[in-house]
């Protein structure tokens, strides 16, 4: 069932692209973290039990607030009919906005079931627009036969793109959800750097969606993030290349990047940047003993895996043995690519089973991969990151580059110190 | 449509997966899109599975819709069995390769793969988890069974029974086993199959050899145990275990079934004796709402009532499938049988039925948590702290033993409750402190949540917490009680010095009994009339 082809690449690193069974969530479990990022929106996958059953479970915990998401299942009576089903999905959204009035953003977010019957959620959010007076309706779909894990989050932010207004003044915009706390930090170095206007989407606030224009120039913040940034493109903005906000240098680079293109003196760039790039240097070596000349294993999961193994090995010197990531942006990854070690192995795609005996033939120090994973290879004796943890916790910018290292020696601390 | 938020089951081919994961030397071929294999991380986070699922997903993405995804379900059921060389093969499609129509089961029959292949139809749009399981463990027995082997004369040998149901990521399912099987053998009855948890392709097709069967988990073993009693002549127990008159009703329907004497007084463990002892005297008349399987649920009702001494004022299932029995045990108990899988309707009743006590799924925690009252889990769907590393059971005398303090220790201690009765002014336990034994961190039980804090006009004394601070628009379980009418200023203090777990039932009765006798304004004297009417 696999397909294999080694490629080499312009930067000859060797790619192994694999086909068979994925060991991924779907698109639809970045409803996870968006529902909270979003404080006004709600997130209605049609969809069916297991997509219910998936999102409660990927979630981890059961539910203490009522969420912001929520399924309305597919039944066998509206696979009889299509027409059927539209008035059943008006009905949930009725139903749906009279229990939740303080809702501003409803997306109706498409699943595998409901693009193989063919369900128009496009259709229905235009329908449905205009109904719900305050209350704006956007689709995207998070279905797993066009979206892996974060790619969902790709396309819920590539269909607020056309919702953004023209907005013809220069302005900084970062692109992908961040923790408030990091938006923070960034927006505090951007203002001491001198740029005046910074915006990001998503916003925490349906209203305060930003507007869009020549005059915008966008970072990523997640490497996940293709679709947004082409849709960010046709509408004027300009991307700004570069390295990925993990750790000292990646963090550095991606300040610069924003710096340069608001022509922003190099020397002050340097003076503003330094405190905490120093911190985080020092943060980074207390773990740096403990990682370096580590082995590390990345099982494809979130498309973090590239610049974080950038991280690994030039900051805190680890062996990257291969790091599989489900698709890989080459010009966005240009940067952290660029600064991986030659010759390491890279895969895109995945055939677990095929994976795994590679993970067993290496024996890795560390091996980053999924919960359905993790304790198996521990019951292997191989220790694990579970790699949901580096999308759920705050890891990006100077002041979680610590944290970020410690994700990873956690596992390697533990395994020594137990003596049972 | 159904708006769901939160669902007790899975869909039926997870139902099928807790069949396969509970058995060994049997892969299960489940043609599905990406995302699907999110279900092996119930089985190895909640039950720290150290092995994956024996479970190949085909992985199908829209680029193969209407091209080769049969191509790719034969391929992946090839490379399976290559992989993994299991006894057999259980095949069948998630949700949407349902909808796709490769017919999986079919490809599979015809591809000519060494191992007997069993093909599962289970219509995810109509069907749930725990239908699943059956409908695939009833599958599995159907056609591996060997109905050439059946139970040898019984000439002096020791009798044998098969365990019907336990599968993984079943309630207690792992300990349950153990003292099942003690009983039979405190009998001298062996257990000859495990099934499904344990048994092997190969051992299925001996279930005949068996004198009968134990239905230990009637919700995934009863179509399977009555195609064995109809082809194999296998009698099949009704009684479940759970709770010692249960279990002494079990241990009597096995002696009949095997046709041996009863032994005349089996050791019932401690539980009696601590029902009895004085100390649990406070257990009288406590007020229970329960809520799970079927098969726990009514299980925990009866127990509640004959071994506790506790009042049901509530009984409920998730699973439609049973709602008979929750009918006929509520019917007993004289309450209304919840019959629902939307979790906001139990909340609302469990709100409604003024309880002291909830058992439960992991959801009615939850639930219970938010409206401060003690609780109890007793049933699926599971959660990791239902997999503890200690034995503990819920049936047989262990069991009871395990569900004794389970259920108890939750509650406020005896004398404990006195002296709240006796010192109702002693400021900790005044709202404003919070319960003491939650420690001094614990959140006043009237929240300072602006909209609730009216203690003027009595509106918020329904003693229910601050149950939806973060839903203010749908206040099913909070403020929704509160609009108290015609209580005086006097009147008001005086319910505020009634303990903060009581003053709830005593508002109502207060307020019943003022509609009933026609009083529109409540003074001091009204709500203690009201509590000498009620006394009884």
């Amino acid at each position: 069932m696999t397909v294999a082809t080694a490629s080499r690449t312009a930067d000859a690193l060797p790619i192994l692209r694999e086909r068979g069974q994925r060991e991924v969530f779907c698109g639809l479990t970045g409803i996870i973290w968006l529902h909270r990022k979003v404080q006004d929106a709600f997130f209605l996958v049609v969809g069916s039990r297991t997509c219910a059953h998936l999102l409660q479970s990927a979630a981890g915990v059961m539910i203490f607030a009522e969420p912001r998401f929520g399924t309305a299942i597919i039944e066998e009576r509206d696979l009889a009919g299509l027409a059927d089903a539209n008035e059943e999905l008006d009905k949930v959204v009725r139903q749906l906005l009279a229990r939740r009035p303080e809702i501003k953003l409803l997306f109706l977010v498409g699943s595998c079931p409901s693009e193989v019957i063919k369900l128009d959620l496009g259709r229905a959010a235009q329908r449905l627009n205009g109904s719900y007076p305050g209350v704006k309706i956007l689709n995207y779909s998070g279905s797993g036969i066009e979206t892996t894990f974060t790619q969902g989050e790709d396309a819920c932010l590539a269909a607020l793109v056309p919702e953004m207004h023209e907005e013809p003044a220069e302005q900084l915009l970062v692109v992908g959800a961040l923790p408030d706390v990091v938006e923070d930090q960034f927006r505090r170095l951007f203002a001491e750097l001198g740029i005046a206007r910074v915006e990001t989407l998503p916003p925490r606030r349906a209203k305060d969606l930003p507007g869009i224009g020549p005059g915008t120039r966008f970072l990523l913040a997640q490497p996940f993030l293709g679709d947004t940034a082409r849709a960010l493109e046709t509408r004027g903005a300009v991307h700004l290349p570069a390295m990925f906000p993990f750790g000292a240098e990646g963090t550095t680079a991606w300040l610069h990047a924003a710096a340069q293109a608001f022509g922003i003196d190099e020397m002050h760039f340097r003076a503003v940047v330094a405190p905490g790039r120093e911190r985080a240097k020092r943060a980074l070596a207390h773990h740096a003993e403990r990682l370096a000349g580590k082995s590390i294993f990345f099982m494809p999961d979130s498309q973090l895996e590239i610049p974080l193994a950038r991280f690994l090995s030039a900051e805190l010197g680890m062996k990257i043995i291969e790091v599989g990531t489900p698709y890989l942006h080459r010009s966005h990854l240009a940067d952290d690519l660029a600064a991986l070690p030659a010759g390491v192995q890279i895969s895109e795609g995945q055939d677990v089973d095929k994976q795994l005996d590679r993970v067993r033939a290496a024996r890795p120090d560390l091996t980053v991969c999924g919960l359905g994973l993790a304790n198996p290879l521990e019951r292997e004796g191989l220790s694990t990151k579970w790699a949901i943890e580096l999308v759920f916790s705050p890891v990006h910018g100077f002041e979680q580059a610590g944290d970020l290292a410690e994700l990873f020696a956690r596992p390697l601390v533990r395994r020594d110190k137990l003596m049972v | 449509m159904q708006l769901t938020v939160w669902t007790y089951e899975g869909p039926p081919h997870v139902g099928a997966m807790r069949v396969a994961t509970g058995m060994k030397g049997l892969h299960y071929v489940l043609h599905a899109p990406q995302g699907d294999t999110y279900a092996d991380l119930l089985f190895t986070m909640i039950e720290r599975r150290g092995e994956r699922p024996p479970v190949t997903y085909t992985t199908f993405q829209a680029r193969d819709l209407g091209t080769d995804t049969a191509e790719l379900f034969q391929s992946s059921a090839r490379d399976a069995y290559e992989r993994f060389k299991p006894q057999a093969m259980i095949v069948g499609a998630s949700c949407t390769a349902e909808l796709i129509q490769d017919d999986p089961a079919g490809m599979a029959l015809t591809m000519g793969l060494p191992c007997p292949i069993i093909a599962l139809d289970l219509p995810s749009y109509s069907h749930k988890e725990n239908w699943g399981a059956a409908e695939t463990f009833y599958q599995i027995v159907r056609q591996l069974a060997d109905k050439t082997r059946t139970a040898p004369p019984r000439d002096g040998r020791r009798l044998r029974a098969n365990l019907l149901g336990p599968t993984a990521l079943g309630f207690r399912h792992r300990d349950d086993i153990v003292e099942v099987r003690r009983l039979l053998s405190d009998l001298g009855i062996d257990v000859h199959v495990c099934a499904p948890m344990g048994s092997t392709p190969a051992d299925i097709a001996g279930l005949g050899e068996a004198d009968f069967n134990v239905v230990l988990y009637p919700e995934i073993a009863h179509e399977a145990a009555r195609w064995l009693e109809k082809n194999f002549g296998q009698k099949f127990t009704k009684t479940i275990p759970i709770g010692v008159n249960a279990t002494r009703e079990f241990i009597a329907e096995v002696c009949a079934i095997a046709d041996i004497a009863v032994p005349a007084d089996p050791d019932a463990g401690r539980m009696p004796w601590w029902s009895r002892s004085v100390d649990s005297t406070y257990l009288t008349g406590k007020r229970v709402f329960i809520f799970g399987d079927a098969t726990h649920a009514v299980a925990a009702a009866r127990i509640a009532s004959e071994e506790l001494g506790f009042q049901v004022v509530g009984l409920g299932c998730y699973n439609r499938e049973f709602a008979r029995d929750i009918r006929n045990a509520a019917a007993k108990y004289g309450v209304e049988p919840l019959i629902t899988d939307d979790y906001l309707a139990v909340e609302e009743a469990i709100a409604a039925a003024n309880c002291e006590l909830v058992l439960g799924t992991q959801m009615e925690r939850h639930i219970a948590k938010r409206l401060r009252l003690p609780c109890a889990v007793i049933s699926a769907p599971v959660h990791v702290q239902d997999f503890p590393a200690r034995h503990s059971p819920q049936m047989g005398f262990e069991g009871a033993n395990v569900i004794f303090d389970t259920w108890v220790h939750p509650l406020v201690m005896g004398l404990e409750e006195h002296l709240l009765t006796m010192f109702r002014d002693d400021f900790e336990f005044s709202d404003a402190n919070g319960p003491s034994h939650l420690g001094p961190g614990a959140a006043p039980i009237l929240a300072s949540h602006p909209d609730q804090e009216v203690p003027a006009t009595g509106s918020a004394l329904s003693g229910m917490p601050d149950a939806k601070a973060e839903e203010p628009a749908s206040g099913s379980a909070g403020a929704g009680q509160a609009e108290a009418s015609g209580w005086s200023a006097d009147a008001t203090r005086e319910l505020m010095k009634i303990p903060f777990f009581v003053r709830n039932k005593a508002k109502r009765n207060t307020e019943r009994y003022a509609a009933e006798k026609g009083v529109t304004a409540i003074g001091v004297e009204t709500l203690y009339e009201a509590k000498a009417h009620y006394a009884r």
